[in-house]
């Protein structure tokens, strides 16, 4: 086997390993017939991106006769990456990649030739492996978002690097809201900052999806992804189903094609369903305007919708109890300012939310393939017989 | 209790935004006060934490294009929230290039200071960020806590160098002493002094000129080469001068012999106060 990638191709491939490193620790590598594969899976098997690159964005590529096997094999993230860390320098001084199976010796051969001669040569050890395929189909979801990597990275960027997880959904006027996704913790004081952001329909290609549909899925690797779109300028189409079912994210090109399955949260949760519908049990008169913050923040002027219900008077600490978790039943909606509250509000909190949890994707076994409905790659039953 | 405001400048944006990084380097958590015509930012040291104390006032009519409020009641028409500094920081940050900001307090899922931004897109759309900055309503009996504090009789006032210089200077310093002596005098002298058992190094600062007295205070008699001097925490001061991103138009810095060193800032129209207590 031998693929050469040439000129500013070298960078994409960098950018795609580097997109999948966010996600697994081993990169599964194969050599199919209608192009090269790489794939990973995170450890906890809630995550699963894979690149297909085809046989066109190589200068050179070949592959195993039709009658073998294709070439197969699992080496570490870290080793692969440690070749294509500094996107900077690949795009200065690369000027050919060539990735090649040394059969002798067992590595697999990773060559950049760079400028004035110098030629850096890595020999990775790898392991046989078998097909790694994931079982999503993106056709049998029913919600699609498809939008220019661009607009959904300056989308995320309001959000902190540190927020783990975010809810996606579609709002009021067929808006896209992002929301950063917090876990109820019910007697903690600290609360975190919550950032949404909404974003009109115009600013997407696709937007098949009813309003109230929300999943919650993890940024860090969405944002793998788009950075991958945004250097290549592709646009992103999001499919997606209820929450709880894998989300699948991908980038398609002539020369490539990306996808990403992310796990999304099984429970919806107060604040994703706040997107959609107003929750039954809040004590609070239930303005209209607090489900869907973020129309009427422009819309709305009128100040008595926020108006705020907060005790302040002298000898109340009102503020400390959550009152709209709080099955009290007083709801304060008259607030006149001096009014006392009495501090007697039971301490139990209804509903409080499970555990959160993302459900594994499920990895089809490698002896169904009928269950693989993403073409590119034939599932095959037996281990690959590592031949280079 | 109600407040909303908004921002449409761009220049009173920007200028706000500094202010609130400034915050975010100056206190972790500060307690936000409005009043129909003022916002202060306000840090209130307990002793055991340092007792550092600060207080930032601006005008709301130099910011804010709309600014409503109703405090607690007619006579008390005032709020004051705790809130993270950094969280309004990082607010702000996506305000970079908004057509609109505006602030309110709600009560969405927990008391919050919403921060509502809106966008300009290259495409014309309508894009919308909002922050609901978590905060804590301090109830009226701990008011008082958050008072102006009163500003001592100086000993000596002085103006202050450059302040990047002096954080360069302090910056060094830190890495040898945990405290730092502040002496000036009435010459226009200032010197930042460390002694530890192997070295003592002094920075001398000269020709800072002094304003004129305001007051017929004890200082006028007093002996134009005598040293004021106060000896604070290195970190509390190096934590005031990282704060000051931009120079300051005035920075003036009175020290209270062997008590308290108090420095005077002004940002165009922002005034910033903040005290630095002796070390015991």
């Amino acid at each position: 086997m031998r693929c050469l990638v040439t000129g500013g191709n070298v960078k994409v491939l960098g950018k795609a390993v580097h997109s999948l490193s966010r996600i697994g620790d081993e990169l599964y590598l194969e050599l199919l017939h209608d192009g090269l594969s790489l794939r990973t899976v995170n450890s906890s098997r809630s995550a699963y991106a894979c690149f297909l690159f085809a046989p066109l964005f190589f200068q050179q590529y070949q592959v195993a006769p039709p009658n073998q096997d294709p070439v197969r094999c699992k080496i570490l993230m870290k080793s692969f990456l440690s070749v294509f860390r500094s996107l900077v320098t690949l795009e200065r001084t690369v000027e050919k990649c060539c990735i090649s199976l040394n059969g002798r010796s067992s590595r697999l051969v990773v060559q950049l030739h760079c400028k004035y001669g110098v030629r850096k040569i890595h020999n990775l050890s790898f392991q046989d492996c078998e097909s790694l395929q994931a079982v999503f189909d993106p056709a049998s979801c029913p919600h699609v978002l498809r939008a220019p990597a661009r607009v959904l990275g300056e989308a995320v960027l309001p959000f902190p690097p540190a927020l783990a997880e975010v809810t996606l959904g579609v709002g009021r006027g067929h808006r896209v809201i992002l929301r950063s996704y917090q876990e109820e913790e019910a007697d903690s004081d600290i609360r975190a900052m919550v950032t949404e952001m909404s974003i009109g329909k115009e600013d997407f290609q696709q937007l098949q999806a009813q309003e109230g549909v929300a999943i919650t899925f993890c940024l860090k690797e969405f944002r793998g992804l788009l950075s991958f779109a945004e250097s290549a300028n592709l646009s992103l189409s999001m499919h997606f189903d209820t929450p709880g079912r894998p989300a699948i994210f991908t980038v398609e090109d002539t020369l490539l094609d990306g996808h990403f399955v992310l796990a999304t949260l099984s429970e919806p949760d107060p604040q994703s369903q706040d997107l959609g519908s107003l929750q039954p049990c809040r004590p609070q008169p239930p303005l209209q305007a607090h489900s869907t913050p973020h129309l009427d923040d422009f819309t709305n002027d009128d100040i008595d919708s926020y108006m705020i219900a907060m005790e302040t008077t002298v000898g109340s600490e009102g503020s400390r109890a959550p009152p709209l978790l709080s099955p009290g039943p007083q709801p304060s909606c008259s607030p006149g300012p001096n009014s006392e509250e009495d501090e007697a509000e039971p301490s139990t909190v209804p509903g409080t939310p499970p555990p959160k949890k993302f459900r594994s994707l499920f990895f089809g076994s490698i002896l169904a393939p009928a269950h693989s409905p993403q073409g590119p790659s034939p599932v095959l039953a037996e281990d690959s017989e590592g031949e280079g | 209790m109600k407040f909303r405001a908004k921002i449409v400048d761009a220049a009173c944006l920007n200028h706000f935004t500094r202010i609130s990084n400034m915050m975010a380097k100056l206190a972790k958590t500060c307690t936000l006060r409005i009043n129909p015509d003022k916002l202060n930012f306000i840090l209130s040291d307990k002793v055991a934490n340092g007792g550092v104390n600060m207080w930032c006032e601006l005008e709301q009519e130099n910011f804010f294009s709309e600014f409503q409020m109703e405090g607690v009641s007619a006579e008390n028409n005032e709020i004051y929230v705790e809130l993270t500094s950094e969280n309004l920081s990082r607010a702000l940050k996506t305000a970079q290039n908004a057509r609109a900001l505006k602030m309110k307090l709600t009560n969405k899922h927990f008391p919050c200071l919403t921060v509502s931004v809106e966008l300009l897109s290259v495409s014309n759309s309508s894009r919308i960020v909002t922050h609901d900055i978590p905060i804590k309503v301090i109830p009226r009996k701990l008011w008082k806590d958050f008072q102006e504090p009163t500003v001592p009789d100086a000993d000596v006032s002085i103006y202050l160098p450059v302040l990047k210089t002096m954080k360069s200077v302090v910056e060094k310093m830190k890495n040898i002493s945990n405290h730092l002596i502040i002496e000036a005098n009435l010459n226009g002298e200032l010197n930042l002094k460390i002694e530890t058992e192997l070295v003592c190094v002094t920075t001398h600062f000269k020709d800072l000129g002094c304003p004129p007295l305001a007051s017929e205070s004890v200082s006028q008699d007093r002996n134009p080469e005598q040293m004021a001097e106060v000896c604070i925490d290195i970190k509390k001061l190096l934590q005031f001068l990282a704060g000051q991103q931009v120079n300051p138009t005035k920075a003036l810095c009175n020290i209270v012999d062997k008590r308290i060193v108090h420095f005077d800032l002004l940002h165009e129209d922002v005034s910033l106060q903040y005290f630095i207590p002796a070390l015991s």
